[in-house]
């Protein structure tokens, strides 16, 4: 019998495995996935957002609470569980210091993100190594790690957890626990659940992380009665390469070039304003955009001076000297993509001073849909392209949970020993948008308090 | 959809460079490694790597592991990123590469076989030296002779032979480096020559990002700086010993021997002492090393590098322990043997690692944006 059994590896799970260790707890954590490919989505990530007052080595200067919930309610257009932003954005002010005293160092911004050097705290070496040294903390304290163990099965006994069955290669075991810690990530890696939101259009969508995160627990969990926030449909996605594997292609699959050119779909046409908003916004919504295209795939098209204006990404820019010939490679029709460019370029009003830091006003007239900002000619051979498809990074849907982290029931009731954080109860806190790092806030504050909450329990 | 790594140049360039440029081109687009070491930071300075460039980043790589085990797409990843081991090969044939003159640059790849065959003839020749040059059974009674050591071979031929040695060795390194910083340089001004120094001295990127190396494991623990600045101050201080005992001779008329207080004997001692300890630590790290992050086509250059110099470390300690007993003879001919093949062997081996990495970080210091 344990005294805590964690369900996942990332940073929500190691951070309630180390808050239940240090509280003298016996800790089991058991991992989907092979060691390599553990920690799901934290591997992936970069930084964390907290709130602190004062600016330090390696954040540029003060992000107040207040601020920070500013942040979080106009991301979710105030779709949020207002009690449960608040505790975590106070609480994230403390994890500063604590996620450090577990071993996890900053850095200042990286490269290319000098726009959340006062907001985020970069992990020196990435995600990966933020879970590393989590890992080297958690097995110095004692708590248990095994890899490949996936749970299959939950004796629930009503609100409370009896045990769970833990698949081990063709070794299936009962492990029994005082209390549960759910930190296993979201269900975008299961397709089937996928396309009960989204149809069959889901098959063409790329996963920017984990093959583990297929949400059999929570599944398992919502069909034994706790409450579920959040539908299917629900997802983080942004356009990445077309050309990326279905799973794990990670950062360096991004694109973020859309202001710099046009984005057409397969029948070569434009489909929405390619100026709209500034980076981040606009990031997250193409991934939805190209999503409603035909084959669930478009291109970004534009032309030699702006090959180098952006950050450089895994695979190289289509290239041509000529549209009709950047068509055919693309597969397009060549005569389409030549009426849509010279429209465009025949709309362009510009004029003004090209800065694609913020809304610069150079904007097409006349055209169905117009570019309202960063319009300017496509005109300088060669030309290139990047074919995009949408990147689902994570998903929303997931388990209700109060201020304790623990479930909640269907009935609306607190669960005994049930405990949800990261990806599985984000819905809690963003039920919809995002903004950087936020991810990591929420796994590791409401890991922390799911792993004190769950040592309580025993 | 079927799945290809990108890699523009596959077919073109060498294999090495070919891969070097992939991963490059796959640490551009994602940068989690930037503040580990300065190989990222250089990295970023540019789009596209010319040969000269990606022997640059290898020689700034000082293997200290941290990016392969913070990397997400490490193997078994199907992205394959391995960048310790891919500029460990590039590094490593670039040493081949500028080697001068061509013709020995085969060496570096059996370099052990070569240092072995070296040592024993050199020890057998001076060994032959002794007996046919000096007095019969001079060779078991020269520690009885005032002379000692010249009693076995004067002082003039012993600063010629290694005087001639020692200046091959310069002009043979000194044509490699020309090489390597025409390859790979850029033009650089004394602050960045001094800055680069105090990096190369204090092995600053040798830190895994400040919390010390890894080797076997994604365990910070390795000790391997500390062993390489026992080696390279080892090194260090024989060379201060045997500079300030050719000032004393020429200069200040004081042959040796010299007694265990003076300054050549401490410099030389302590050297010697650096010299068998450090090397020691460095070859059962590299034992120990977790395999994906060599190149196993020059294991006999880095293991012979270690093995002559801990050679000549022992044998130089020896020959102090043992210069009162009939020992000193056959212990001399092998401690000269050594300094002999350390020195022409030091061209064709991992010796020029020392200078080709500090005119990277000579560069690096030039380029680095945020000098101020």
């Amino acid at each position: 019998m344990w005294d805590v059994l964690v369900a996942g590896g990332g940073n929500a799970a190691l951070c309630a495995a180390i808050a239940a260790r240090r509280a003298g707890r016996s800790v089991l954590v058991v991992e989907a996935a092979p060691k390599f490919y553990r920690g799901g989505n934290t591997r992936h990530t970069r930084n964390m957002r907290c709130a602190h007052d004062a600016a330090t080595d390696t954040l540029s200067g003060p992000y107040p609470e207040a601020e920070f919930l500013d942040d979080l309610m106009r991301v979710t257009q105030g779709n949020t569980t207002p009690e449960l932003a608040q505790m975590m954005i106070r609480e994230s002010k403390d994890m500063l210091g604590w996620i450090q005293e577990q071993g996890v160092r900053f850095q200042p911004s990286l490269g290319g993100t000098l726009s959340l050097g006062r907001t985020n705290s970069f992990f020196l070496g990435g995600g990966r190594s933020m879970l590393n040294a989590l890992y080297r903390t958690a097995e110095g304290l004692g708590v248990e790690v095994r890899y490949e163990a996936e749970v299959v099965g939950l004796d629930l006994d009503g609100p409370r957890l009896r045990a769970a069955m833990v698949r081990q290669g063709d070794r299936e075991e009962r492990i029994e626990a005082r209390a549960f810690v759910a930190a296993c990530g979201g269900f975008e890696s299961n397709f089937e659940w996928l396309k009960e939101g989204w149809g069959e259009r889901a098959e063409n969508f790329l996963i920017r992380g984990t093959p583990y995160n297929r949400g059999t627990v929570t599944k398992m969990l919502i069909e034994g009665g706790v409450m579920q926030i959040g539908d299917p449909t629900q997802c983080h996605a942004v356009a990445i390469d077309a050309r990326a594997p279905r799973y794990d292609g990670g950062i360096i699959t991004r694109l973020d070039c859309v202001v710099f050119g046009i984005v057409v779909n397969a029948d070569a046409q434009r489909f929405y304003d390619e100026g709209e908003d500034i980076w981040p916004k606009r990031y997250a919504i193409w991934g939805r955009l190209v999503a409603d295209q035909p084959g669930q795939i478009a291109w970004i098209v534009f032309d030699a001076p702006n090959l180098e204006r952006f950050m450089p990404s895994l695979f190289p820019a289509i290239s041509a000297p000529t549209i009709p010939e950047l068509a055919e490679k693309l597969g397009l029709d060549p005569a389409a993509l030549d009426a849509t460019l010279s429209e465009f370029n025949a709309a362009v009003v510009g004029g003004r001073p090209f800065d694609h830091t913020e809304l610069d006003g150079n904007r097409t007239q006349g055209l169905a849909i117009e570019k309202t900002n960063w319009a300017q000619r496509i005109e300088t051979a060669p030309f290139y392209a990047y074919p995009v498809r949408p990147g689902i990074t994570f998903t929303y849907l997931g388990v209700k949970v109060d201020a304790q982290a623990r479930m909640v029931m269907a009935d609306g009731t607190p669960s005994k020993n049930l405990f949800a954080a990261g990806e599985i109860m984000a819905g809690n806190v963003l039920g919809q948008g995002y903004a950087a790092g936020i991810g990591m806030t929420i796994g590791a504050v409401f890991g922390r308090i799911a792993g004190t909450e769950a040592a309580n329990v025993v | 959809m079927s799945f290809d790594l990108p890699s523009p140049d596959a077919g073109l360039r060498d294999p090495n460079l070919a891969e070097a440029e992939r991963l490059m081109t796959v640490c551009n687009s994602c940068r989690y490694c930037e503040g580990l070491c300065a190989v990222f930071p250089a990295m970023e300075l540019r789009r596209a790597w010319s040969d000269g460039d990606l022997q640059y980043l290898a020689n700034l790589c000082h293997s200290c592991g941290a990016c392969y085990h913070d990397c997400q797409f490490s193997p078994p990843h199907e992205f394959d990123v391995n960048v310790p081991a891919v500029l460990a090969k590039v590094r490593n044939d670039s040493y081949e590469a500028h080697a001068w003159p061509g013709a020995l640059r085969p060496l570096f790849r059996r370099h052990g076989a070569a240092l072995a065959i070296g040592v024993a003839l050199a020890a057998a020749l001076f060994l032959a030296g002794f007996i046919a040059a000096g007095d019969p059974g001079a060779l078991w009674s020269a520690h009885r002779s005032p002379d000692l050591f010249y009693a076995l071979m004067p002082h003039s031929a012993m600063v010629g032979l290694f005087g001639a040695a020692f200046l091959w060795m310069l002009l043979a390194v000194f044509m490699g480096a020309r090489s390597f910083w025409k390859a790979t340089g850029t033009p650089v001004d004394g602050l960045a020559l001094g800055r680069a120094g105090h990096d190369a001295a204090t092995l600053r990127y040798l830190d895994g990002g400040g919390m010390g190396c890894m080797n076997d494991d994604d365990q910070p623990d390795d000790n391997r700086r500390l062993w390489h600045h026992f080696t390279f101050y080892g090194f260090l201080l024989c060379l201060a010993s045997t500079s300030v005992a050719t000032v004393y001779h020429y200069v200040l008329d004081r042959p040796a021997p010299y007694p265990l207080w003076d300054l050549p004997k401490i410099l030389g001692t302590l050297g010697g002492v650096g010299l068998v300890i450090g090397p020691i630590g460095l070859l059962r790290a590299k034992a120990k090393r977790l395999p994906d992050l060599l190149d196993p086509r020059f294991r006999s250059m880095e293991v012979g590098f270690l093995a002559i110099l801990l050679l000549t470390g022992a044998s130089g300690l020896a020959l102090m322990a043992l210069r009162s007993t009939p020992l000193l003879g056959p212990m001399l001919a092998l401690h000269l043997g050594a300094v002999l093949a350390l020195f022409l062997s030091m061209p064709y081996g991992k010796f020029v690692h020392g200078l080709y990495r500090y005119l990277a970080l000579a560069r690096w210091r030039r380029e680095d944006p945020s000098r101020g």
